[in-house]
C-alpha cells in the first residue's frame, strides 16, 4: 500500500515520493522522453517511474543473466567461419525512384516491430504487475535490458539467424525487426506495468463489485487506463526506433555486409559508392516520411489518447490533430464502429458465456502461499543467485580462455574512453541547450512553435547525417578521436532541449512574478529560479541523451566513407570491429563491459542526481 | 424482520512488518434488516470503510462470517451494489456506457442493457447527459452516474462509501433528498442501504439506525436507533439534541480498548494524531471565544470551524494528549495549560509546547533523549521508524514521524535534516544565539 522509500507511486495530484519518512507529492514538470531508467508514463503530467532502491541488489544477478542469454546465442551459433556464406541480400539501387519503396519497407519493419513490442508489453507488463515474486525479478530485469547496448545485440542475433535459419532472407528481416523491437519494447513495458500498478483503487473495486470478467477488466479498465502513457511511449519508441532501423538494414558481419532493402541500406550503398546526391535524396525521403508520420500517425494518436486521461488537466493546451478531427467528423468510421459494436461484438460475447462470477479465490490461494513468505522468497532468491553465479562462471571461463586478462583490461580502458566521450558530449550539449531551452520555455508562443520541431528532430535518424560529418573530417584532416565524438549525441541531444523547454514552460507564473518583484535579475535569477526549477526535467533529458549516446557509440565511433574508415578508440568501435571480423567472444566482452558501464553510471550518477533534483523542486502537499 | 446482511464476529488484520498483525477490526457483529438505512460512523482509522468493503466482497475478513440472505458471501454478490466516495467512474466511458457496465458484466443482452440503463438514467435525473463523458459533468452529476450505475443492477443492498463527501453542501443536499425520495416512494428495488459517513448531521437526516465505531482496533461501540420523523429538520431541537448525543457517544471511552482519549501519555508505538500546531491554536481560540468558561459542545465547535468530525478529532485528540484540553461527553474543555498556551505570545508559546511535549508524549521524549545521548548529537530517523513500525504499518509510522518532526520543529526541541534524514539538536538560530 505505502510506497517504499525512494519509490514513486501514483497519486491524484502527482507522484507520491516517499523519502526519509516524509511523503511528498511531485508534480513533475517535465514533459519528457525517458527511456533509460525512467519511463515516461503520461504526456502532460508525466510521472517518471523510478525503479526502487530495493531492486538494486538484483543487478548483481540479473546483469550476468542477461549477458548469459547473449552468450548462449553466441555460443549456439558456434565459431563462425570467416568465409561464412552470408547472403548479400538484394542489391540496392541508388536511383531515387526506388526510394519511396525503400522508405515504405523501412516503415513496415518499424510497424511490425511495434506490433511485437505491444504484444510483449501486455504479456510481460501484465505478468510483472500481478505476480509479486515475478515482479521482483521482471522489473529490474527490464531495467537491465534497457541498459544493454542494442546495436551490440544485433550482430549476435544476425550471426545466429544466418547460421541457423533455413530461409535466410526472412531470417535477416526478423533479425532487423528484433533489433528494432529491443529499442522499442522496454519503455513501453515499463509504462504499461506502471499504469497497472497505479490503477485507481476505486475503479478496481468498482470493476469487482460489478463483476467484470478478466477480459472485460482488460478492455474496460486496464487498457484504457494505460493508453495515454502507452501511446506516448510508443511514439517515443518509434522516434528512437528510426535510428535503429537505419542501422539494422546494413550490418557487417565477418567481413560481409548484409543489406535489407530500405533507407538504411540505401545510405550504406551511397556511402560505399561515395554518392553525395544519393545521401541527399535519402535524407529528403526520410524527412518526408517523418512529416507524414508526424501528421498522420503521431498527432492523431496523441490527441486521441487524451480521451483516456482520467484527470482533468489543468494548464497546458490539449494536443490537437486535424487528422483526428477529420476522422471524428466523418461519418464512415463511426458507422463502421457502430456496426461492429452492435452486430459483431454481441456475437463474440457468446463465446464468453457463461461467465463465472468472480470469487475471492485468488485471495484464498494467496493465503496458502503466504504461509511462509520468507522461506519462499529465500528459495527464490537463492535459486536466481545460483543461476547467476553459474552463468558468471561460464561466461568468465569462456571469455578468459578465448580472450585473456590483458584484453579484458584493454576493453575496460576503451570503455573508459567512451565514457569520457559520453560525459563530455552530454555536458557540451547541456551547456548549449540548457540556456536556449530555458529561453524558449519561458516564452509560451515560442514553446508552442518549437516543441513539434524538436520532437521531429529527435525522431530524425542521425545516422543519415553521419556521411556528411565524415566527409568534413576527411576533407579537413580533423582528429578523429575528437571529432567523431559529436556524432554520438547528434541524435540524442534533442532530448535535453525538449525536456528543458518543458521544464521551463511549467515554471509557475507566481514564482516568476515573485522573483521579478524581489528584483532578481541576471545570473542570480537563473541560479535561484530557472536552473533549479528545470533541474529534474533537465536531468531526465540528460540521462536519456547519455543513454542514447552509449548506444550510438557502436555506430558513431567507427564510420566509413567509400573505402576509408575512420575510427575513434572506444568500446563502441571495439564492438563494431569485432563484429565485422566475427569474433564472438570479444563481441560479448564488449557488450558486457558497456552494459556494466551503463548500469554503474545509472546507479552512481543519474539516479542520485534525479532523486536530488526531484526532491528539491518539491513544493509540499 | 429478516436480515439481508449479517456480520458475525468479523475480524480483520493486516500483516505488520514483524509478522505481528495489525488489527483493524475486532469482533464486528452487525445486522442489516430489510427496509432500513444504516450509517456507520467513526473517526478515521476506525475501519468503517473496511466493513463496507468486506460486505461488498472486496476484502476478505481474517476471521468471522459474512452472510447475505443467510448464505456466506464470497466475492461480489450480485445483489450487493456500491456507490463510491470519489465516484469511481470510468473516464473513457460515457454516461450510458458507465451505467451499462454492471449489466454488461452480467451478460445481459445488449438491447436489454440499453433499456434498463436509460431507465436508470431517467430515474436519477440524468436524461440528456447519456453521451457525456464524466469529465464534462459536475461533481453532483458524476455521483448521479455513480448511483445510476449502482441501481441499474437492481441490488437488494446498496452500500455507500461517503457518497456525498466529495460534493459541495447544496449539491450533496439535493442528491440526498432525491435519493431519500426514491427510497421512501419505493421507486428503487433496494431493500436496505448501508452507508459510511463522517458527517453526523448528514447521516442523521437519512438513517434509521446509527452504528458508532471506536478505533484502535475498530469495534462497535454503540448502536443508536434514530426514530425522528421524516422529513427531518436539522434545526429542530430534537435533531440538535440527537447530534449532541452522537458526539458524546463517539467521545465516550470504550474502556476495554487502549482508549487514546483517556490516557494522556502515549507509549512509544502509538499513533499521534495528524494535527498541526496552527490548527490546534485555532481550536483553542474558537473555544475560548465562544464560551467564557472555556467549554464547548463538539457539535458547536464543528459548526464554528466548518469542519467535519474526521478533521476535528485529530485536533482535539492532540490537544487532549498535550494536556491543553479535556474531552468527554461530546464536549471540549480548555485546561489551564491550554489557556496559558493560547494567551502566550509567539515566542512564549514555544517553551510551553516544548514542555507539554516532553512531559506527555513519550515517543518525543524518547527521541530527544536518544539524540542527546548520542555523540555528535545526530541520530538517523531509521531507528525511530523501526521502533514505530513495531506496532504501526509502514505508512502509519511515516505519518507519525512526520507529526513528530513538525511538532519537534515547532517546539525547537530538535532539528531534522530532510536530505540526510537525521535528527539533531542543532538549531541554526536559537543555539548559536544562546551559545
Amino acid at each position: 500500500m505505502g510506497a517504499k522509500d525512494g519509490q514513486a507511486s501514483g497519486g491524484r495530484l502527482g507522484i507520491i515520493f516517499v523519502r526519509k519518512g516524509i511523503r511528498i507529492r511531485l508534480p513533475i514538470p517535465c514533459r519528457g522522453v525517458i527511456y533509460k531508467e525512467f519511463a515516461v508514463v503520461d504526456h502532460p503530467t508525466e510521472r517518471p517511474f523510478i525503479v526502487g532502491e530495493w531492486f538494486n541488489r538484483w543487478d548483481l544477478i540479473l546483469l550476468p543473466l542477461v549477458l548469459g542469454v547473449l552468450f548462449v546465442f553466441a555460443w549456439a551459433s558456434g565459431h563462425v567461419p570467416v568465409a561464412m556464406p552470408v547472403p548479400r541480400g538484394e542489391s540496392i539501387s541508388l536511383s531515387p525512384i526506388y526510394l519511396p519503396l525503400y522508405t515504405l519497407k523501412t516503415t513496415l519493419r518499424m510497424l511490425v516491430a511495434l506490433g511485437f513490442s505491444l504484444l510483449f508489453t501486455f504479456v510481460y507488463g501484465g505478468l510483472a504487475a500481478k505476480g509479486r515474486r515475478a515482479e521482483r525479478v521482471m522489473v529490474p530485469l527490464l531495467d537491465i535490458l534497457q541498459s544493454v547496448p542494442i546495436l551490440g545485440f544485433l550482430a549476435i542475433i544476425v550471426v545466429w539467424v544466418v547460421s541457423r535459419m533455413p530461409n535466410q532472407q526472412f531470417g535477416l528481416e526478423m533479425a532487423a525487426v528484433f533489433a528494432i523491437f529491443t529499442s522499442q519494447a522496454w519503455n513501453m513495458t515499463f509504462s504499461y506495468y506502471h499504469s497497472l500498478k497505479r490503477l485507481p483503487k476505486p475503479l478496481m473495486q468498482a470493476a469487482r463489485v460489478f463483476g467484470l470478467s478478466r477480459w472485460q477488466r482488460f478492455t474496460k479498465l486496464e487498457l484504457p487506463y494505460a493508453i495515454p502513457g502507452l501511446v506516448w511511449n510508443a511514439m517515443m519508441s518509434i522516434s528512437g526506433g528510426w535510428f535503429f532501423v537505419v542501422a539494422s538494414e546494413a550490418i557487417t558481419v565477418s567481413g560481409h555486409q548484409v543489406l535489407l532493402p530500405g533507407v538504411g541500406s540505401y545510405i550504406a550503398e551511397a556511402i560505399a559508392q561515395r554518392n553525395f546526391g544519393a545521401i541527399g535524396w535519402a535524407i529528403f525521403a526520410m524527412f518526408i516520411a517523418l512529416m507524414l508520420y508526424d501528421q498522420l500517425v503521431f498527432r492523431p494518436l496523441v490527441a486521441w489518447a487524451e480521451k483516456f486521461r482520467s484527470e482533468t488537466t489543468t494548464g497546458g493546451e490539449e494536443p490537437r490533430s486535424w487528422m483526428l478531427d477529420l476522422i471524428r467528423r466523418s461519418r464512415l468510421p463511426r458507422r463502421i464502429g457502430r456496426a461492429i459494436n452492435e452486430n459483431i461484438v454481441p456475437r463474440l460475447r457468446r463465446f464468453h458465456l457463461p461467465r463465472p462470477r468472480p470469487r475471492l479465490k485468488s485471495i484464498r490461494v494467496k493465503r496458502v502461499v503466504r504461509m511462509s513468505p520468507r522461506l519462499g522468497d529465500a528459495v527464490w532468491v537463492s535459486l536466481l543467485a545460483l543461476i547467476g553465479v553459474v552463468t558468471i562462471i561460464f561466461i568468465g571461463r569462456y571469455v578468459f580462455t578465448r580472450v585473456g586478462f590483458f584484453e579484458i583490461g584493454r576493453v575496460f580502458l576503451l570503455g573508459f574512453y567512451t565514457l569520457l566521450r559520453v560525459l563530455v558530449m552530454t555536458l557540451l550539449a547541456s551547456l548549449i541547450w540548457l540556456p536556449i531551452g530555458i529561453r524558449i520555455g519561458l516564452d509560451p508562443r515560442l514553446t508552442h512553435r518549437a516543441r513539434p520541431i524538436v520532437l521531429f528532430l529527435s525522431a530524425f535518424p542521425a545516422n543519415l547525417l553521419f556521411p556528411i560529418a565524415v566527409y568534413v573530417i576527411v576533407r579537413y584532416g580533423l582528429n578523429t578521436q575528437i571529432w567523431l565524438s559529436p556524432l554520438m549525441v547528434l541524435g540524442t541531444q534533442w532530448y535535453i532541449l525538449f525536456n528543458v523547454i518543458s521544464g521551463a514552460s511549467s515554471i509557475s507564473n507566481d514564482l516568476r512574478e515573485a522573483a521579478r518583484n524581489m528584483g532578481l535579475k541576471g545570473w542570480r535569477l537563473w541560479r535561484r529560479l530557472y536552473l533549479p526549477a528545470v533541474l529534474p526535467a533537465f536531468v531526465t533529458g540528460a540521462l536519456t541523451a547519455a543513454g542514447g549516446a552509449w548506444n550510438a557509440s557502436v555506430v558513431a565511433e567507427i564510420v566509413s566513407w567509400g573505402g576509408r574508415t575512420l575510427t575513434a578508440s572506444g568500446v563502441g568501435a571495439y564492438i563494431a570491429e569485432q563484429t565485422m571480423v566475427g569474433n564472438l567472444p570479444k563481441v560479448v566482452l564488449g557488450i558486457a563491459v558497456m552494459s556494466l558501464y551503463v548500469v554503474v553510471m545509472n546507479r552512481i550518477l543519474w539516479r542520485p542526481l534525479y532523486r536530488y533534483s526531484a526532491a528539491r523542486t518539491e513544493e509540499g502537499s | 424482520m429478516s436480515e439481508l446482511v449479517e456480520l458475525k464476529h468479523v475480524r480483520k488484520e493486516f500483516s505488520g512488518p514483524e509478522e505481528q498483525p495489525i488489527v483493524i477490526l475486532d469482533d464486528i457483529n452487525l445486522e442489516l434488516h430489510e427496509g432500513e438505512i444504516v450509517a456507520l460512523l467513526g473517526k478515521s482509522g476506525s475501519g468503517k470503510s473496511t466493513i463496507l468493503r468486506i460486505i461488498a466482497g472486496l476484502i476478505a475478513p481474517t476471521a468471522g462470517e459474512v452472510l447475505y440472505r443467510g448464505r456466506p458471501v464470497r466475492g461480489s454478490a450480485p445483489g450487493i451494489s456500491m456507490v463510491f466516495q470519489d465516484f469511481a467512474l470510468f473516464p473513457w466511458l460515457d454516461v450510458l456506457e458507465n451505467v451499462r457496465l454492471g449489466l454488461e458484466a452480467q451478460g445481459v443482452p445488449v438491447t436489454e442493457q440499453r433499456r434498463r440503463a436509460l431507465e436508470a438514467i431517467d430515474m436519477i435525473g440524468l436524461d440528456g447527459f447519456e453521451s457525456a463523458y464524466p469529465k464534462e459533468l459536475s461533481g453532483g452529476m458524476r455521483q448521479r452516474v455513480g448511483f445510476a450505475r449502482a441501481l441499474v443492477v437492481r441490488p437488494d443492498v446498496l452500500l455507500m462509501d461517503e457518497p456525498f463527501s466529495a460534493l459541495d453542501v447544496p449539491t450533496a443536499e439535493t442528491l440526498r433528498d432525491d435519493l431519500l425520495d426514491l427510497w421512501r416512494e419505493r421507486k428503487i428495488p433496494t431493500r436496505a442501504i448501508l452507508m459510511v459517513s463522517h458527517n453526523i448531521e448528514e447521516s442523521l437526516l437519512l438513517v434509521d439506525r446509527l452504528v458508532i465505531l471506536g478505533s484502535d482496533p475498530g469495534r462497535i461501540k454503540v448502536e443508536l436507533p434514530v426514530r425522528l420523523p421524516h422529513p427531518r429538520n436539522h434545526n429542530s431541537d430534537a435533531f440538535r439534541a440527537f447530534v449532541d448525543r452522537v458526539y458524546s457517544a463517539i467521545t465516550r471511552p470504550t474502556g476495554t480498548a487502549v482508549a487514546p482519549l483517556a490516557t494522556a501519555t502515549l507509549g512509544i508505538g502509538s499513533r499521534l494524531p495528524s494535527a498541526n500546531v496552527q490548527q490546534m491554536l485555532g481550536v483553542l481560540d474558537v473555544v475560548s471565544e465562544e464560551s467564557s468558561s472555556g467549554e464547548l459542545e463538539l457539535s458547536e465547535l464543528a459548526d464554528e470551524l466548518e469542519m467535519e468530525i474526521d478533521e476535528i478529532f485529530p485536533l482535539v485528540e492532540a490537544l487532549e494528549l498535550l494536556g491543553f484540553a479535556h474531552i468527554g461527553n461530546g464536549r471540549i474543555q480548555l485546561s489551564e495549560a491550554g489557556k496559558a498556551f493560547l494567551q502566550a505570545d509567539i515566542l512564549e508559546r514555544k517553551p510551553l509546547f516544548r514542555q507539554a511535549l516532553l512531559e506527555r508524549v513519550s515517543i518525543v521524549r524518547h527521541i530527544y533523549k536518544t539524540i542527546r545521548a548520542e555523540e555528535g548529537q545526530r541520530v538517523n530517523e531509521e531507528q525511530f521508524l523501526a521502533a514505530l513500525n513495531e506496532s504501526l504499518s509502514d505508512e502509519e509510522a511515516e505519518r507519525v514521524l512526520e507529526v513528530i518532526v513538525a511538532w519537534g520543529r515547532y517546539a525547537e526541541l530538535f532539528a531534522y535534516d530532510y536530505d540526510s534524514g537525521e535528527f539533531s539538536l542543532e538549531n541554526p538560530t536559537a543555539d548559536k544565539a544562546s551559545g
